[in-house]
């Protein structure tokens, strides 16, 4: 699905990640932690290509296409999504036009002609039922006046909705109660195919409980230090980082 | 700033003159005055403050010959129409009741200037000061005809009037255009207006709107600005509240290659309420400048101000927002309001608050902002698969929907939302 080689990456001239390696296949999903600042938003945004990041060195592959050449709306396209951290209010233009807009873009990317309106509306009626989103939220403007829990589950809801091959969900749970959380939750494993990926970032174990993770790794200082199965998981969760800080401190 | 009298004074008083003092309904004092202004000030170059960055004379010494045209070609409005809304005609300043809708509704006058009641014609010019304006002089001495709306006492309108007026110009021409708008005590009415120009030449449009909101009276007026690149303007309106008035107002600004808007509301009782909003679109090498004044006279009284501005290639975009608050004024709360995204690095904005407060007791504030799409917005829209240009569209709509969304009617956010996605 994605190949990451080497990936080098800096921020106004600073350099944040400094070699990442990771390969994911279809029906796999991955689970990144690290403390906070060790650059797991970074990856995931230089991924997803915002313009904010200069790619220094390094490759990626997205299903055989070179990822890092491609325009942020491109990527989505081929069917790279990001769920984000922190979710963007688009006051005057409406969920349901955003979504419109974005299906229809990626069709005909594809060759394919915009979707007719009752089909798109059937799509919208089953996937908000997926996340529990109120239908009121899906008429409203993108993610304004909505709670932290409503932006993170209108995300899945986009997600489901575009129907991604690989999907990055950065940091999806922050600041989650424990019922958005399973909902959330319960969306990635429904949307779960043997043909598409995750990639599941996050500071706390606590999800890991609900998006159960073929593999987990771990990132500190632009690296991924360790990686392992889900059993890596629950070790972090007793021990905290602070091991892992001591141990690659000076790596 | 000391007048300066221009090339073009001299030209309108020689070559434009013989025309003038024809204006039949015009009060014969306000007239002379205004001639007189005329003579002795001209037009105001950019020496003046107040048109700093709007060289209407210079334009005007170069481009305008004829004031007035006749046009006897056959006009099609039918495309301009909102649904449920009476539709009247002014063709280069004139009432075209041929092509305005027949309307009877107990408690609306609706005339000719030239045909309006005597009594009325006291109000004429009587709160659009002829010596503070050159541009309200060359209306006042100029104005061919023009159109008279009064609604009764306690009248309130079942349809909302929408006024279309019409700037025909086979060659270069400069159109005089007055309406005068008098709402009597408790009376409420809307009434749009859009402006167009037909025609393959370029024109100027100096038009003059005197609106009279009695006490506990409600006024909700849309002004729509969809003359072409060919369309240069100055638009003046002048309104006055007295106690308990409310005055909503909604100016989008889709093009012209030089629109010049001043509002001027004066707050003459206590507890009235005026709201003015705005939004424009600066293309090419326009300029769109909105000049307002808020007038506070009296105690307790509000008013509201957001103008919004999108300007690109080597538009310009001016925001002058003057707010008086007179010394009896007290417990007035004012505020303004004026935002601007800029598209290109020759892209300009000139935005001025200008607040005179002479009450102690007030609340009033003001800002403005200016910058470019938001990096963060934009990227999340990409995100999803949308390309650059439609997330811009998009970004642009929501920008404006502030704005768009204080209209009150949905036929006509409708088509302004139309108007001004195919403008973006």
């Amino acid at each position: 699905m994605i190949t990451i080689k080497n990936l080098h990456a800096s921020v106004d001239g600073k350099e944040i990640l400094k070699g990442i390696n990771l390969d994911i296949k279809a029906g796999e999903i991955h689970a990144i932690m690290g403390p906070n600042g060790s650059g797991k938003s970074t990856l995931s945004s230089v991924l997803a290509g915002k313009d904010d990041y200069e790619v220094t060195e390094g490759e990626v592959q997205f299903n055989g296409k070179n990822l890092l050449d491609m325009d942020a709306e491109d990527r989505a396209r081929e069917g790279l999504f990001l769920a984000f951290q922190y979710p963007v209010e688009i006051p005057g233009v409406s969920n349901i036009n955003f979504l419109k807009t974005a299906v229809n873009e990626i069709r005909e990317y594809h060759g394919l002609t915009p979707m007719e309106g009752k089909d798109f509306l059937a799509m919208v009626k089953e996937k908000q039922k997926l996340v529990e989103l109120d239908g009121k939220l899906t008429n409203r403007s993108v993610n304004e006046g909505f709670s932290g829990g409503e932006k993170k589950r209108n995300e899945i809801f986009q997600m489901a909705m575009l129907n991604p091959k690989l999907a990055i969900l950065d940091e999806t749970d922050s600041g989650l109660d424990i019922d958005a959380l399973k909902i959330v939750a319960n969306g990635v494993n429904t949307l779960k195919t043997k043909d598409n990926a995750f990639v599941v970032i996050t500071h706390y174990q606590r999800l890991l409980d609900y998006i159960v993770p073929d593999f987990v790794h771990i990132l500190y200082k632009g690296k991924i230090v360790k990686s392992g199965g889900k059993e890596l998981a629950l070790e972090l969760e007793a021990k905290g980082y602070d091991e892992v800080k001591a141990k690659f401190e000076n790596q | 700033m000391i007048a300066e009298k221009s090339h073009t004074a001299q030209y309108i008083i020689e070559k434009i003159s013989p025309s003038a003092g024809k204006v039949a309904f015009m009060n014969d004092t306000v007239l002379s005055k205004a001639l007189l202004f005329l003579e002795k000030n001209g037009m105001p170059s950019n020496k003046y403050e107040d048109y700093k960055y709007c060289n209407v004379d210079a334009i005007l010494k170069k481009e305008f010959k004829n004031i007035e045209q006749k046009f006897n070609q056959q006009v099609s409005v039918d495309a301009f129409k909102i649904a449920d809304t009476y539709t009247l005609v002014m063709l280069n300043g004139h009432f075209s009741s041929t092509l305005s809708d027949t309307i009877s509704e107990k408690g609306l006058h609706l005339s000719a200037l030239s045909n309006m009641p005597e009594l009325a014609k006291t109000k004429l010019g009587s709160i659009a000061n002829v010596e503070s304006d050159a541009f309200i002089a060359m209306n006042t001495a100029f104005s061919a005809d023009g159109l008279y709306i009064k609604i009764d006492k306690n009248t309130v309108l079942s349809k909302p009037i929408f006024i279309l007026h019409i700037t025909a110009a086979l060659s270069e021409c400069f159109v005089n255009s007055r309406v005068l708008i008098d709402l009597e005590e408790g009376a409420s009415a809307s009434i749009y207006e859009e402006q167009i120009l037909i025609g393959e030449s370029k024109a100027f449009t100096n038009y003059l709107s005197e609106k009279f909101i009695g006490r506990n009276a409600k006024l909700n007026t849309c002004l729509i600005q969809s003359q072409s690149q060919l369309g240069y303007s100055v638009n003046t309106s002048q309104v006055a509240l007295q106690a308990d008035a409310h005055y909503d107002n909604t100016t989008i600004t889709l093009n012209g290659q030089l629109v010049r808007n001043n509002h001027n509301v004066e707050l003459l009782g206590e507890n009235a309420q005026a709201h003015l909003n705005g939004l424009f679109t600066a293309n090419g090498t326009s300029l769109i400048d909105n000049h307002t004044l808020m007038d506070h006279r009296v105690p307790h009284c509000e008013s509201n101000e957001l103008y919004k501005g999108i300007i690109n290639h080597k538009g310009i975009g001016v925001f002058n927002g003057k707010i008086f608050v007179r010394k009896d004024a007290q417990k007035t709360n004012a505020y303004q309001s004026s935002k601007n995204i800029l598209l290109s690095d020759d892209a300009t904005v000139n935005a001025k608050p200008q607040l005179e407060i002479y009450a102690n007791d007030v609340k009033c504030s003001h800002g403005t902002s200016t910058g470019k799409i938001d990096e963060n917005a934009m990227f999340y829209l990409n995100a999803r698969g949308i390309g650059k240009e439609s997330a811009k569209k998009m970004l642009l709509s929501s920008f404006a929907q502030e704005v768009i969304l204080k209209i009150e009617n949905p036929e006509l956010q409708e088509k302004i939302d139309q108007a001004f996605t195919n403008q973006i």
